[in-house]
This record gives C-alpha cells, structure tokens and sequence, in this order.
C-alpha cells in the first residue's frame, strides 16, 4: 500500500464516515452562525485587516518548523485571527483557509474537511480567544494595556493554550470514529506533547505579529477594541 | 501626503509585502518532515522507499488514509503541476485566492449589516 505523505491536517480515512459526516454538519452549522455573529465586527474598517489575516494565516501555515528530529510543526493561527479581527469573524478566516487548502491544495481531506474546521478554526479559536480575554483582563488589571510586550504574552499563551486543545480535537474524533490500531492514550499523550512544542512556535509567532500590529494601528486590534468599547460603557 | 496617512499605508503594504514574501520566498525552506499530527498518525509503521514511492510497513493509523479527492489539482501539495519547485509560486496564488475569497465574503457580511438586515 503506498501512501504519500503529506505536510498539515487530517487526510480522508483516519476517521469512519459517520464521524466524518457528524463533524460535516457541525463545521456548516457552526460556521453559518459565526457568519451571522460576524457581521457586528465587520465594518469598511476592519473588512481590508480581516481578509489580509486569512491570507496571512494561509502563508504562515505553509512554514513548517522542526521541533523534533523528525518532526515539524506549523502555526493553526486561531488565536492570532481571534485577537486581531474578533472571534467570530477569525473562524471565518480559518475556515475559508482550511476550505481553499483541500480543495486547491489537496492539504486535508475533503470528507476531514469537518473535522479540521472543527479543530482548528472552532476549538482553536475558542479556547485561543478565551484565553486571551482572561490574560488581557489580567494585563488590565495592571495597567499594563499600552505595554506592547504585554500584548505579546497574551498572543504567546493563548495561542499556546488553543494549539493544545486543537490537537485534543483530534483526540475526541479518534476516540468517536477512529479506524486504526494505535491505543486512545497513546495517540492522545503524543498529541499533546508534540503540540505543546508546536505550541510554543505558535506563540512566538502569535506574539510578533500582535506586537507588529498593536504598535502601528491598535485602532484596528479587535481585542483592544472591544474593551475599549467596555469601558465607555461602564463610563 | 501626511504624516498619518503615510504610516497607514506603510502598514498595508508591509503586512501585504509580508504575507507575500512568507508564502513565496520562506515556503522554500519549510521543514518537509510530517507534523505533529501526521507524525502521530504513523506511530508504529516505518516509511520504506521502493520503486513505487513511500510504503508504510508495520501497523498505524496512517495506513488508513486514503488518496486524497483533489490530487488531481494542478497545485496539489503546493506544487505547480507536480513541479515542488514552484511552492513559492503556488503559495502566492493561493494567499491572493484567500485574500479574494476572505475579502469577498467579510465585505458581503459588512454590506448586509449596514442595509440592515
């Protein structure tokens, strides 16, 4: 049997075809509502930003870095998307990447398709964007919301933190539908160390990039922006 | 052209300039060694070259995985017809095609806010 190896993403057939066809509809129902939530932080400002990020992450994806011998790892840049142009609409980013890597690019299965929105652009952005609300009320709360550096640690460890629970995406549809002999615990613990390594390049460049942004327009950050917006409201 | 003006647009076309230069310059050193999924994926099974191309001996999630629908796209695994060569160039065609599709869509969601709707 020969199989090629390809860099990035589940293929077709690591996971039987009623998992596949479940996490289908979940990614269209999911990715239909974020279009609907995205619409309130889209506007003639922020349109320009948001379709630059997609192509943004779509370059950075192609960057594998080695973090083992052996073993290469690139950004999935849920959280980078989240931070800049707002959760919602950086599902949507992620997503239309995923969808022009399989079928221009025959990165990622097609009927995996579900599976990988699911990882990368709905975990991945929900627990990155969690984070980096939590880490920058804490930034906040020190008076630190101006320090770049600052912004730089929260795109360092929520990305870091929506790397890990993307790779335990993989994990839950394994566990579902998974067609194949290695053992749950064995696939799991390995996931997660490789990804935690991932994790860290993620964040390094996460960081580097909010920092880039944040220094030149923060107008256009939308975490900054959105508490912005909080606090003239509490006003 | 003042002073605001002009760093606006030195951060449009350095983000463009960026974007642009990591999907067709950096691609062309990118690790080609499987990731962190993939690589977990073949736990258990060797990669054996033979006439045919890559095998996979031994027993892994790997082995199930099927040839993928869209092999046929003249820029699978960011090739350009089959040429590993021309990664820098379909890393470019495929940023603008994200860019297209990304900016269409966030532009039609804005639009459909503002009448209202």
């Amino acid at each position: 049997m020969s199989v090629a190896i390809s860099a990035m993403h589940m293929s077709d057939g690591l996971v039987n075809a009623p998992t596949s066809v479940m996490f289908g509809v979940l990614a269209i129902a999911a990715v239909a509502f974020c279009a609907w939530r995205a619409r309130s932080e889209l506007d003639e400002r922020t349109v320009p930003l948001a379709g630059l990020v997609a192509a943004f992450v779509f370059a950075v994806q192609m960057i594998n870095f080695p973090i083992l011998p052996g073993v290469s790892g690139h950004l999935l840049g849920g959280a980078l998307a989240a931070i800049l142009v707002g959760p919602y609409t950086g599902v949507l980013c992620i997503a239309i990447v995923l969808v022009v890597q399989s079928l221009l690019f025959a990165d990622g299965g097609v009927t995996a398709l579900g599976m990988n929105i699911a990882n990368m652009a709905l975990i991945g952005v929900a627990a990155g964007y969690s984070t980096a609300v939590v880490v920058y009320a804490l930034v906040r709360r020190r008076h630190l919301e101006r320090s770049i550096p600052a912004l730089g640690l929260v795109g360092f460890i929520s990305a870091l933190v929506g790397t890990a629970c993307a790779a335990m995406g993989f994990v839950i549809e394994y566990a579902i539908g998974g067609a194949a002999p290695t053992s749950l615990s064995a696939v799991a613990a390995y996931l997660l160390g490789t990804h935690v390594l991932i994790g860290i390049g993620e964040g390094v460049i996460t960081a580097v990039t909010v920092m880039a942004v944040s220094r030149s327009r923060p107008d256009l950050v939308y975490l900054l922006r959105r508490s912005r917006t909080d606090a003239m409201a509490a006003a | 052209m003042t002073a605001a003006l002009r760093r606006h647009w030195r951060f449009w076309a350095g983000f463009v300039v960026a974007t642009l230069l990591i999907a067709g310059v950096v691609s062309y050193v990118a690790s080609s060694s499987p990731d962190g999924l993939d690589s977990a994926t073949l736990q258990g099974c060797q990669v054996v070259q033979t006439a045919e191309g890559e095998q996979l001996t031994g027993n892994c999630i790997a082995q199930h995985a099927t040839e993928h629908a869209m092999s046929v796209s003249p820029l699978a695994e960011y090739t350009v017809f089959g040429h590993p060569g021309g990664v820098g160039m379909a890393g470019i065609i495929g940023a603008v095609v994200v860019l297209a599709l990304a900016g269409g869509v966030f532009w039609l969601l804005a639009r459909s806010r503002r009448s209202g709707s």
